[in-house]
């Protein structure tokens, strides 16, 4: 059959390039490999420009994919499976990119053309002596992995066996549909599926983009370990991968942060960080990544810990694999909230043979060469630098393999066929490991750089570190007279160490500005190490305080409702407060020190959006004078079957977010209102009672222009000015319309809602109008929202930042940049995160 | 070196587990007041209780697991929006004498897997046969 109105053009075009970058990645994977064990030096340079051309090749393949993919979404070419299931016409532009990565085919894409960017890197820098002996080595790690992510977009047949899913099938081959019998079978797709819209958030454009150049980069420290392994120069591999290893850390790290964020500001969560599996598949590759970074720093100083320093790079590319076969295989199943679903069978195997064929060989290349690869036999000193640095990556590591043990008991599950559930304070589970952890780090990055390598004097170390431990006391003490920590839920014991930890946060920041000071004298290019340490520490501060002292306004307990039967029966104790509050339309409800009215709802231009607007005010105590006001406009989007979603709308101040959102806004069917208008003539200055008071006829006012409406005076309109006094004496406004136009009468009701009560102006008569009144039964427009405070969250974003800004400082040090060239780094760097974490929403 | 790591993340996990257990309503029963995740689904005949206005933190419903057995569930939280379109739950909490006692539910529904090839098909059925 024929098919009216299809482009296979484009189609063709991308499959056609995936092929052949695919088969490029191949050729040039093995062409960069025998590049690195030739020994002549002439074939070594040919089969080097053979294997170049071969890889610029396959980058430029996947730049006409991906262009290609974006072509046929951004043209709503519904032909395409793809477009039909992530774009549609209602979205906006921005969101054009997102739903390419919305996909699974999609952000194994937007991975390979990150390998592709940092691989031109390599080739473009080869001009360096040192860049030369590397770059075929770890050219051919990098080829090889773009070999595995493009058979995962590959969509070939190889002997009836799959391969991979193509982004370019067509939906009519995929979906078995009635219309595409018919030859005009696109003309009835009307629209395509869309983005998710609980990924309609500016950070799904942003936050994948550097997640995954952070997970991309960390593939830089593997080949280049691997490459060490190869070439037998163990050693030396370690001083041109330092500049990539600190990159790969801020990046990945605030790629991270980002998803922190992004969870904080937009889904309902109710916070940054959850421990759900796919955070954690994420930040476990990132602690890794840290230790290494730590070893190698060493190494390079002393000549210590180059083994373990191997097997961190090899292990971060490793869990990056295996986060990737955690988030995608649908293995988490129950566990997480935001794992993508099962690909099918065959793209899982091929996933497996991903993780299995680097972290195999690598691992056994390590095994191999071990005894070979050079080792200082005398052990570092206790008072050396290297040894608690070393100390300090070790913890990391532990921590890492500490939180993959707990994330991958689904993994068990399956192997060993238990049924292992997360425990019943999942959170609490790791906190209770995390803040030792803080502990730890906290005194480690404060003290450690205050030793010197090899050997410390200890007169020099307790004259320098004597008054940054004495200022962080005092401050640790200040702190817990003057905001001391509400966090009772899990007894006083844990809170005890919630103050050492706050002690070891404080006293990382304080020694580490110290040390820029009195040490570093002030010069900030040297003190890129002090400023990332001084961050992270600011970090873990802020999460303390946030998390410890977050309230939950809308709780029964602040709100000093008591629950009858709150009492838990089985443990008789007080259960969980009850976190949801009712807000009734116009009635003003207490909320924590604030009181707060759901004033009125709008539509959104998207399809099924509704945002509330809901007034909080503060008010003084005594002169009951409004003291503080702010609007938030939480939105829902209400799909059919009644189905919800929920954006939280976030009022900042400098040292507090008032963060609500919105659990509940379904008015289901049978709160349909049944009552009937009354109908009433009045004139002017008349009263009519109702139910709960009456109402006076103020005046009629012809064509209305005010806040409310807007008419012209060429329009008919009507609008009624009635005062309505309540039996409490409360005085209140209404204002219908009656309005008359081409199609007819068309009536604009006033509504009060804390009384219950609609008017409708009806009509007229000679000098007298007709009005309708309905007391309704129902109350028929109510939100249920909930609404915490998070204390300092700013601490947070800002550590993230520094933390970023100090590893961006040691990565242009140590780099090999012109000076032009560090500059534009830094102030792009400084300029992104500021405006991502604190300016921006 | 390899077996004392090993050894203290052992140690570590050790000291934070207080792992549960996947259940059925009936071994759940058999472990009244212990924390359970209870795998099941709404059973439909019954009515869904929540009236947001008078308490938006109580819901009850009935659940209904695989082999058939049934417990009234009562969740002291909102109501999840799409309880009733909803395939599986996952409760998260204690059986009592008369209900299941749930701090947290997990829901899985057919609409929000777009990589669900039958769902796919349905709504583009939906979709054009309804233009």
């Amino acid at each position: 059959m024929n098919f009216e109105g299809e482009h296979l053009f484009p189609g063709q075009i991308g499959h056609f390039f995936v092929i052949l970058s695919f088969i490029a990645a191949l050729v040039s994977t093995v062409a960069f490999f025998t590049a690195s064990v030739q020994t002549d030096p002439n074939q070594k340079s040919s089969w080097l420009k053979f294997a170049r051309n071969a890889f610029v090749l396959q980058v430029a393949g996947v730049v006409v994919v991906f262009t290609t993919i974006f072509y046929i979404c951004s043209n709503h070419l519904y032909e395409y499976m793809y477009a039909y299931k992530h774009a549609s016409k209602e979205l906006e532009y921005k969101y054009l990119l997102a739903c390419i990565w919305e996909g699974q085919e999609g952000s194994f894409l937007l991975w390979t053309l990150w390998h592709s960017v940092l691989g031109c890197v390599i080739l473009f820098r080869r001009k360096l002596p040192e860049t030369s002996i590397w770059q075929a080595p770890v050219m051919t790690v990098v080829s090889f992995a773009q070999f595995f992510l493009l058979m995962m977009i590959l969509g070939i047949y190889f002997f009836d066996i799959k391969i991979g899913n193509s982004p370019f099938i067509l939906t009519r081959n995929e979906i078995n549909a009635p219309i595409f019998s018919q030859p005009n079978y696109l003309s009835f797709i009307k629209d395509g599926m869309g983005l998710n819209i609980l990924l309609r958030n500016y950070w799904m454009v942003i936050h994948p983009p550097i997640l995954f150049l952070g997970f991309a980069s960390t593939i830089i420290p593997f080949a280049f370990a691997y490459a060490g392994l190869q070439t037998k120069r163990y050693g030396e591999w370690i001083k041109p991968v330092l500049p990539w290893t600190l990159f790969s850390a801020c990046v990945l790290g605030v790629g991270i942060m980002m998803g922190g964020k992004w969870a904080y500001e937009s889904l309902s969560f109710g916070g940054y960080w959850a421990w759900d599996p796919v955070e954690n598949a994420s930040l476990v590759p990132w602690l890794i990544l840290i230790a290494g970074l730590h070893t190698m720093v060493v190494y390079k100083a002393t000549g210590h810990s180059l083994r373990a320093s191997y097997l961190f790079a090899f292990l971060t590319f490793g869990f990056i694999l295996y986060s990737t076969f955690l988030t995608r295989t649908g293995v988490l199943g129950d566990t997480s909230v935001h794992a993508f679903t099962d690909a099918g069978k065959s793209i899982n195997i091929m996933i497996g043979m991903f993780v299995a064929a680097f972290v195999v060989p690598s691992l056994v290349m390590l095994i191999i060469h071990y005894k070979r690869i050079p080792t200082i036999h005398k052990e570092e000193t206790t008072n050396s630098r290297e040894f608690w640095m070393f100390i300090g990556s070790l913890v990391f590591f532990l921590t890492a393999m500490f939180i993959i043990a707990k994330t991958s008991v689904p993994v068990y599950n399956k192997i060993f066929n238990t049924r292992i559930a997360p425990p019943e304070d999942l959170e609490f589970s790791y906190n209770k490991i995390i803040a030792l952890v803080a502990v730890i780090l906290g005194i480690l990055t404060a003290v450690t750089q205050y030793l010197k390598y090899k050997d410390t004097k200890r007169g020099y170390l307790l004259s320098k570190i004597l008054v940054p431990t004495l200022v962080s006391i005092a401050l640790t003490i200040l702190l817990g007279i003057f905001y001391p920590f509400t966090y009772f839920k899990q007894g006083t014991g844990f809170l005890g160490v919630i103050y050492v930890a706050a002690f070891a946060t404080i006293y990382s920041v304080v020694a580490n500005l110290f040390y820029i000071w009195k040490v570093l004298k002030g010069k900030i290019i040297n003190a890129g190490a002090s400023i990332s340490h001084a961050g992270f520490a600011m970090m873990i501060l802020g999460m303390i305080i946030s998390s410890s002292n977050k309230q939950v306004i809308s709780s029964s307990l602040v709100n000093g409702i008591t629950v009858p039967g709150s009492k838990d029966p089985m443990t008789k104790q007080q259960d969980d407060p009850r976190e949801n509050l009712t807000l009734i339309r116009q009635l003003p409800t207490r909320m924590g020190e604030y009181e707060v009215t759901y004033q009125s709802d709008s539509a959104g231009h998207e399809k099924g959006r509704k945002f509330f607007k809901l007034l909080f005010e503060k008010k003084d105590a005594v002169t009951q004078r409004v003291t503080q006001s702010f609007h938030v406009d939480p939105d829902v989007y209400i799909m059919k079957d009644n189905n919800m979603s929920s954006n939280p709308d976030t009022k900042s101040y400098l040292n507090r977010d008032i963060f609500t959102y919105i659990s509940y806004a379904l008015n289901d069917d049978h709160n349909e209102d049944t009552s009937q208008f009354k109908i009433q003539e009045l004139a002017e200055g008349d009263s009519v009672f109702y139910s709960n008071g009456f109402l006076v006829l103020d005046k009629v006012t012809k064509n209305p222009h005010n806040d409310r409406f807007n008419y012209k005076a060429t329009d008919v309109a009507l609008m009624a000015e009635l005062s309505v006094t309540t039996k409490e004496g409360k005085k209140l406004k209404a204002y219908p319309v009656i309005e008359v136009d081409q199609l007819g009468i068309r009536n604009v009701d006033d509504t009060l809602y804390a009384q219950n009560l609609f008017v409708r102006f009806a009509g007229v008569t000679d000098k007298k109008i007709k009005l309708g009144i309905k007391e309704s039964d129902k109350l028929i427009d109510f939100v249920t929202v909930k609404s915490y405070v998070f204390p300092f969250i700013n601490i947070v974003w800002l550590g993230l930042i520094i933390m970023a800004l100090g590893l961006l400082l040691s990565m242009i040090r140590r780099g090999d940049f012109k000076t032009w060239q560090s500059a534009l780094i830094f102030l792009l760097g400084t300029a992104g995160l500021f405006y991502m974490f604190l300016l921006a929403n | 070196m390899l077996v004392g790591i090993a050894a203290l993340i052992v140690g570590m996990l050790a000291y934070s587990t207080d792992f549960s257990t996947y259940d059925t309503v009936s071994s759940a029963r058999n472990k009244q007041g212990t924390f359970v995740h209870l795998i099941a689904k709404l059973d439909k005949s019954k009515p869904v209780e929540y009236d947001p206005i008078n308490n938006p933190n109580y819901l009850s419903f009935y659940a209904v697991d695989s082999l058939g057995a049934q417990t009234k569930v009562i969740y002291h939280n909102s109501k999840p929006a799409d309880l009733e379109k909803s395939e599986r739950i996952v409760m998260k909490g204690k059986m009592g004498a008369d209900h299941f006692e749930c701090n947290d539910i997990l829901l899985k529904c057919p609409s929000k897997y777009k990589d669900d090839k039958g769902q796919l098909q349905k709504s583009m059925v939906e979709q054009t046969s309804t233009n």
